[in-house]
């Protein structure tokens, strides 16, 4: 293999034209190309104006109840001992998980460029449900794209959705998944270029959404940076986030990736296993290919047409990954593993009884990862997990797996 | 001279506006395909456009979707659309077969193997939809090894400042969308599209072809007066679905149905 040279910073991405590397970019139909371009203009604007920036800072504050709390999980250490773990409670936020922080980043931008009908497409419902919030806030129209498999075993966020006024448009086309949601996301936006704002849930998509909701995602990392200091006076040794399309981990990485001494962990979901096909592991199982805007690693056959990924977390269940991802892989910043199902049902449940929180399914992956290293690591190894979303919305599926009637 | 410009050159001659007709490679399977293929011309096609059927397209309407799922359901592969319009090849040299679709199969496939191989079966050009000019250029350098046109999509929303751009990377013929939409919803309005033909003649000395949104031959001939080429494709597509749901696996009878349809919509360009 070759050698890579590491670049003086891991900071500095996106360039101009939205490439992490050979990842990313705006691979988009001609009509929507100029209409990204004026995303980018806007944020780029928006990015430097003091008062977008207080205002975002306003409303993390007072509506999504920023900062979240970094948590010393004592029991859970002491069930696994070994390393001090920490998690950053992002499942505290307003609407139950990090997903307000893009949202309201986003909906800020879209009301700056005088959009009154908003679009995203949700997998777990987590995003839509934090969308419609923020157009309810703001008095804008909010249409939600969802896979009809993942409305059929998201039912609570789906009727919070409606409750909060959004219009949820089921999409049977595909396997009625994420991946089905955003094709369908695209093709309303061709069509509805005038009115409508994009709102992408992911740090995926074309430039600049990748690089926008990172930033949005990065009072996640930010904060942690400042409340392990005060808690242990330095910084972290490891850090352990899940990841489907990434935002929640390049929230937490992003501000990181420069300190060498930090290791940083992302956990895909591994379904029924890697080997086994049916997973959403687009980094261990997948390769390099061009999808809804932007190339990174994805589940494909050999003739590139786009497999359907499996997990138990609606929210992980996308065949592809954010393109920042697949180029810190490549410069080997980031290690990228795997949990299966069966392993973070297990670790949801372990976190339900020794910590008293009903993590979502989502980072129920990265505890069962942190259930593997923990073990091995001493016990001044400060490890902060990424407890990205509180599992309420999932108590269905999770009665289900276990064979419960509830 | 290329069959694309030659194909140009010859309608320039007639005083006529050329048809393009898509129908997407494997659809409803690989021998009724290349059937209706070999017929295309004949009933008036002037330029083929063949869709590479893909998992995800995100610029279709449910027509070509739909297309593209039946296609795949046969595991319709890049090589396989390659020996079929080599056999095409072998009665008809003259009429331009373009491909249509998106980068991720192409990219799978590899840039220089995909142009090489292309050139060779006798495809002249590449439509890619997701492939704007701003990522065209690690494919570029191959296509143009080979002689293959790449031909870019403009739309309503493409700006003055932005189709320099688009031109000086086009080759072929432009394509323009002439609605903001997918393909087969919205239906294109001749006013518009003269008043978008007329912007882009200002930037482009290329042939322009119009598509999206054109369904009969009363729309086919009144845009043509605008454009050099009328594209359809969701109409052709929907006869193809039809007519295969009434007769399953009998490739003669959807051939002819289509056929006729294209003879109909060809019928207002002569």
């Amino acid at each position: 293999m070759a050698f890579v040279q590491p670049p003086n910073t891991f900071r500095a991405g996106a360039d101009e034209n939205g490439h992490f590397g050979i990842f990313g970019g705006r691979y988009v139909a001609e009509t929507l190309v100029p209409l990204i371009l004026q995303v980018e203009k806007a944020y780029t604007e928006a990015k430097t104006d003091p008062k977008f920036q207080a205002e975002l800072i306003s409303f993390n504050t007072h509506y999504a109840g920023r900062p979240s709390p970094l948590y010393f999980a004592e029991r859970l250490t002491g069930h696994f001992g070994g390393a001090k773990i920490y998690f950053k409670r992002d499942e505290l936020n307003h609407t139950g998980s990090h997903k307000i922080n893009n949202c309201l980043g986003q909906i800020l931008l879209a009301r700056r460029m005088g959009k009154k009908r908003i679009i995203a497409e949700t997998g777990a419902g987590q995003h839509g449900v934090a969308m419609a919030t923020v157009c309810a806030r703001f008095g804008m129209e909010c249409i939600v794209y969802m896979g009809a498999k993942d409305i059929e075993r998201q039912k609570p966020n789906v009727f919070r959705m409606k409750l909060l006024g959004a219009e949820v448009r089921a999409v049977e086309k595909g396997h009625g998944t994420l991946k089905d949601a955003m094709n369908e996301a695209l093709r309303d936006w061709v069509a509805n270029v005038d009115s409508t704002y994009y709102a992408i849930g992911t740090a995926a998509g074309p430039h600049p959404y990748p690089t926008m909701v990172r930033d949005f995602q990065s009072v996640i990392g930010n904060e942690v940076r400042t409340q392990l200091h005060e808690a242990e006076g330095r910084l972290p040794d490891t850090l352990v986030a899940c990841i489907g399309g990434g935002s929640n981990a390049i929230g937490l990485f992003h501000p990181f990736l420069d300190d060498q001494s930090v290791r940083i962990i992302g956990v895909e979901a591994a379904g029924k296993g890697v080997a086994s096909g049916e997973h959403a592991a687009s980094i261990t199982g997948g390769e390099p290919g061009v999808l809804h805007g932007n190339r990174t690693y994805l589940l494909q056959d050999a003739n590139g047409q786009i497999k359907d990924a499996h997990s138990i977390s609606a929210g992980l269940d996308y065949p592809g990954i954010g393109p920042e991802h697949s180029w810190l892989h490549e410069m080997k910043r980031v290690e990228y593993v795997s949990a299966t199902d069966v392993e973070a049902l297990a670790a949801f449940q372990l976190c339900s009884k020794l910590e008293g929180i009903l993590p979502a399914l989502e980072p129920s992956h990265a505890l069962a990862y942190v259930g593997k290293i923990a073990p091995k690591l001493p016990p001044n190894h400060l490890l902060v997990m990424n407890l990205c979303g509180r599992g309420d919305k999932d108590v269905f599926t999770i009665a289900d797996a276990l064979g419960a009637k509830m | 001279m290329s069959r694309i410009a030659a194909r140009f050159t010859a309608l320039k001659t007639q005083g006529r506006s050329g048809l393009v007709t898509f129908i997407t490679a494997g659809d409803p399977d690989m021998a009724t395909f290349q059937k209706i293929l070999g017929g295309l011309a004949i009933a008036g096609a002037d330029i083929i456009e063949v869709g590479m059927p893909f998992s995800d397209p995100m610029a279709d309407g449910p027509s070509i979707q739909m297309s593209s799922q039946r296609a795949l359901k046969h595991d319709i592969a890049l090589k396989d659309i390659f020996s079929a319009i080599a056999t095409f090849r072998k009665t008809d040299n003259q009429t331009p077969i373009v491909l249509m679709g998106y980068y991720n199969p192409i990219y799978r496939y590899g840039g220089e193997r995909f142009s090489q191989d292309a050139s060779a079966a006798g495809v002249d050009g590449m439509i890619i939809v997701d492939l704007p000019p701003e990522e065209a250029d690690e494919l570029l350098p191959h296509l143009n090894a080979h002689r293959l046109n790449l031909i870019f999509l403009t739309a309503p929303t493409s700006s003055d400042v932005r189709l320099p751009t688009i031109v000086n990377k086009a080759s072929g013929f432009i394509y323009h969308v002439a609605v903001t939409g997918v393909t087969g919803t919205k239906s294109a309005d001749a006013d518009v599209v003269k008043e978008d033909v007329a912007r882009l003649r200002r930037h482009i000395k290329l042939p322009i072809a119009v598509g999206f949104g054109i369904k009969s031959a009363a729309q086919v001939k009144a845009i043509a007066v605008h454009a050099d080429a009328v594209v359809v494709g969701s109409a052709i597509v929907d006869v193809i679905a039809e007519s295969a749901r009434k007769h399953p696996s009998a490739p003669d009878t959807i051939a002819a149905g289509v056929h006729a349809f294209v003879k109909d919509l060809a019928s207002g360009l002569k």
